[in-house]
């Protein structure tokens, strides 16, 4: 592997890494709040792609980008009051059943309005422009994955940091219960949790669907399942650890498939989830909370 | 103290709906022309109940969510394809790069076997093989709790379905090809279509049961309950987790490898995390802690997906005007629907985590009679 090869595939694992990451943080920030693992996530996230696909035929694409982060937030917030809110005093494992199965229904939802065959995701002029440095090519998205996502995570620190309903969330993630006796409307601070998610996932699947051109009712569940990984590595309920997880796995997966091993790539990631599982549950920046694992 | 018969008129009620079903079943399989569709969503069914069953086993019986069984049934149903599989189709099979020697020569020696007796060797062999996997992945993974379980075995289900894939694999597995010819329930002499997933599906759950039934089993329920309670009881936690879930897996394996001779062809692609999702939906639909409730879940869902909905999927016209909404997929969008509707309001299921016994069913028609009446007295035991 020369030197510019070796560029070239950094810069696609960061770019892949950057849009894992602003999906992880979806998992992580609703994982750290109810203790869910939101499997709807990862088809929310395809649905986000379709609905690029909508709003790429009829307008611009700076219009376009702003409609498709809104239907994708109000996508979101409907799982959670549907799917979510009705269970919220239940055993986890219903909560975590009905997340199963709103995940079955956005799917077979996708595949009746969209049909199961893959459609080509628009190509968005501007982030498709080529860049040409020494020996290395990249176009514009791949430059602008990893920029975008550190840029929307110093945003989303500075917000749960130094705003009010920041502190309400992390208050909620600290104790459910005693947050609740203080006075912190829950439902809203959840509902906030999701609007952030899924707007983030949506850009998120902008990013990522631009450079993989075409869409499936099925192409969340992988990208799903690793961003839930990566949350896990970098400590669930962390941001920044959510983000270094994606990160992580968006390079060690591009490497796997330079060398070689693409067939494995899949399952290196959920390898490194056992043995993060095992090892130190609490991930790379989690806190230790016994009751976790 | 809970109503029923006397053992006496119980066994008796159940030897003659034993007989009837036998016969039924041996009816049914000789009308294969007519009754092909049925004779075909008949045996899914039963294949999935035995999958159901297990999941149960685990989920229901000793609290434990994993969402490791398509993995398992990949094993099963690879397993039992190769030594299923006559010798003489294998060139056809592998036919871009070979079977490997080793295997080959293993499968030779056993084709002096009897077809029905390498049937079962596949069968038992594909369940040991993923009971070995259950072991040696169980000792790390179950020592996590709930959705980190969940999240782990799910984990494993795709890194075998990875494994299976993989082209360097190709000389074991068939890669990407698949495996195909494998015999059919029918091929030891034209009978047995459904007798033969009929019997073996008897024999698991039967088992299955009986080790719930035993002070294993009450080990199980008392993890589910409590695992601190459970553990301060002298009940080893790790060897009776374990237990379930090694016996589970060899199961859900079993009925993987059914399900390879009721597909007669399979890929990688089969045993996605979808395939378990749909085994859950049975398991949440049956009752959670029921096994009568995912039998009668398995054969519902599948009765339903399969048949009673299909009309869903094909576009209706009545008198020139065109029903809305009936096209591909729609069927799969109503089943999901109503999925979630039992998710959401009706979380016991259908059984919730009662078994079936002959005086519930037979005093069903007065015990509706009875809540009728003793709704307006505001009894409110009678509502539950």
């Amino acid at each position: 592997m020369t030197f510019t090869t070796f560029i070239q595939h950094v810069l696609t694992g960061i770019s892949l890494g950057g849009a894992y990451a602003l999906i992880a943080i979806g998992y992580t920030m609703v994982y750290g709040i109810l203790l869910l693992i939101n499997f709807a996530h990862a088809d929310i996230f395809m649905m986000a792609g379709y609905f690029m696909i909508f709003a790429m035929s009829s307008m611009p694409w700076f219009i376009a980008i702003p409609v498709v982060i809104v239907v994708t937030v109000a996508l979101g917030l409907a799982v959670e009051s549907v799917a979510y809110k009705p269970l919220r005093m239940s055993p986890r494992m219903s909560i975590m059943i009905s997340a199963i199965g709103m995940s079955y229904l956005l799917q077979n939802l996708a595949i009746y309005l969209f049909s199961a065959l893959p459609r080509a995701y628009p190509v968005i002029t501007p982030l498709k422009q080529s860049f040409q440095i020494g020996g290395v090519s990249a176009s514009l998205v791949t430059i602008l994955t990893p920029v975008l996502t550190i840029v929307l995570v110093l945003l989303l620190m500075f917000l749960i940091n130094n705003t009010k309903i920041g502190m309400a969330m992390r208050a909620v993630s600290k104790d459910y219960d005693t947050s609740k006796l203080m006075g912190i409307k829950i439902n809203r601070v959840i509902s906030f949790t999701f609007i952030i998610g899924s707007a983030l996932a949506a850009i998120g699947s902008i990013l990522y669907f631009t450079d993989r051109m075409s869409v499936t009712p099925f192409s969340g569940i992988l990208p799903g399942l690793k961003c839930f990984v990566a949350a896990v590595l970098g400590g669930i309920g962390s941001i920044p650890g959510a983000v270094i997880g994606g990160f992580f796995i968006g390079i060690s997966e591009t490497f796997l498939v330079a060398l070689g091993y693409s067939t494995f790539s899949d399952a290196f990631t959920f390898l490194l989830l056992i043995v993060i599982l095992i090892f130190r549950p609490t991930g790379l920046l989690g806190e230790a909370i016994t009751e976790k694992v | 103290m809970k109503k029923n018969f006397p053992a006496s008129v119980r066994l008796t009620l159940s030897l003659i709906a034993a007989v009837g079903v036998f016969f039924l079943l041996f009816w049914l399989e000789g009308q294969r022309t007519e009754q092909g569709m049925l004779i075909s969503i008949l045996q899914k069914s039963v294949i999935l109940s035995i999958a159901a069953v297990s999941m149960n086993l685990l989920t229901g019986f000793t609290g434990l969510f994993s969402l490791g069984q398509a993995g398992f049934m990949a094993i099963g149903a690879y397993v039992t394809g190769l030594i299923a599989m006559p010798v003489s189709s294998v060139d056809n099979v592998f036919y871009v790069s070979g079977m490997a020697d080793g295997l080959r020569s293993f499968k030779e020696s056993l084709s002096v076997l009897p077809t029905p007796l390498l049937i079962t060797l596949a069968l038992l062999a594909g369940g040991l093989i993923a009971a070995i996997f259950a072991a040696l992945v169980g000792i790390p993974v179950l020592r996590l709790k709930s959705d980190y379980l969940a999240i782990a075995t799910l984990g494993f289900s795709e890194i075998v379905r990875a494994i299976i894939a993989a082209p360097q694999l190709d000389r074991i597995t068939n890669g990407s090809y698949g495996l195909k010819a494998i015999p059919g329930f029918d091929s030891g002499g034209g009978r047995g279509s459904l007798l033969i997933p009929f019997g073996v599906a008897v024999a698991c759950i039967t088992f299955i049961v009986l080790l719930i039934r035993s002070s294993y089993g009450r080990a199980f329920k008392a993890i589910r309950e409590d695992e601190i309670a459970a553990e301060a009881m002298g009940i080893g936690l790790f060897k009776h987790k374990q237990l379930a879930f090694i016996i589970s897996s060899f199961f859900t394996a079993i009925s993987g490898g059914l399900l390879a001779m009721f597909m007669r062809s399979i890929d990688a692609r089969a045993f996605q995390v979808t395939l378990t999702y749909d085994i859950l939906l049975i398991v949440v639909i049956g009752g959670i802690g029921s096994i009568t409730g995912s039998i009668v879940g398995a054969f519902l869902v599948t009765f339903a997906k399969e048949w009673w909905l299909r009309f869903f999927d094909q576009p209706l016209v009545i008198n020139g005007f065109k029903v809305p909404l009936l096209r591909t997929g729609f069927r799969m969008v109503v089943f999901s629907i109503f999925l979630m509707l039992i998710v959401l309001f009706y979380r016991k299921g259908l059984m919730g985590n009662r078994e079936f016994s002959w005086y519930r069913l037979l005093s069903w028609p007065a015990r509706i009679g009875r809540r009728k009446k003793s709704l307006p007295s505001g009894d409110e035991e009678a509502l539950k």
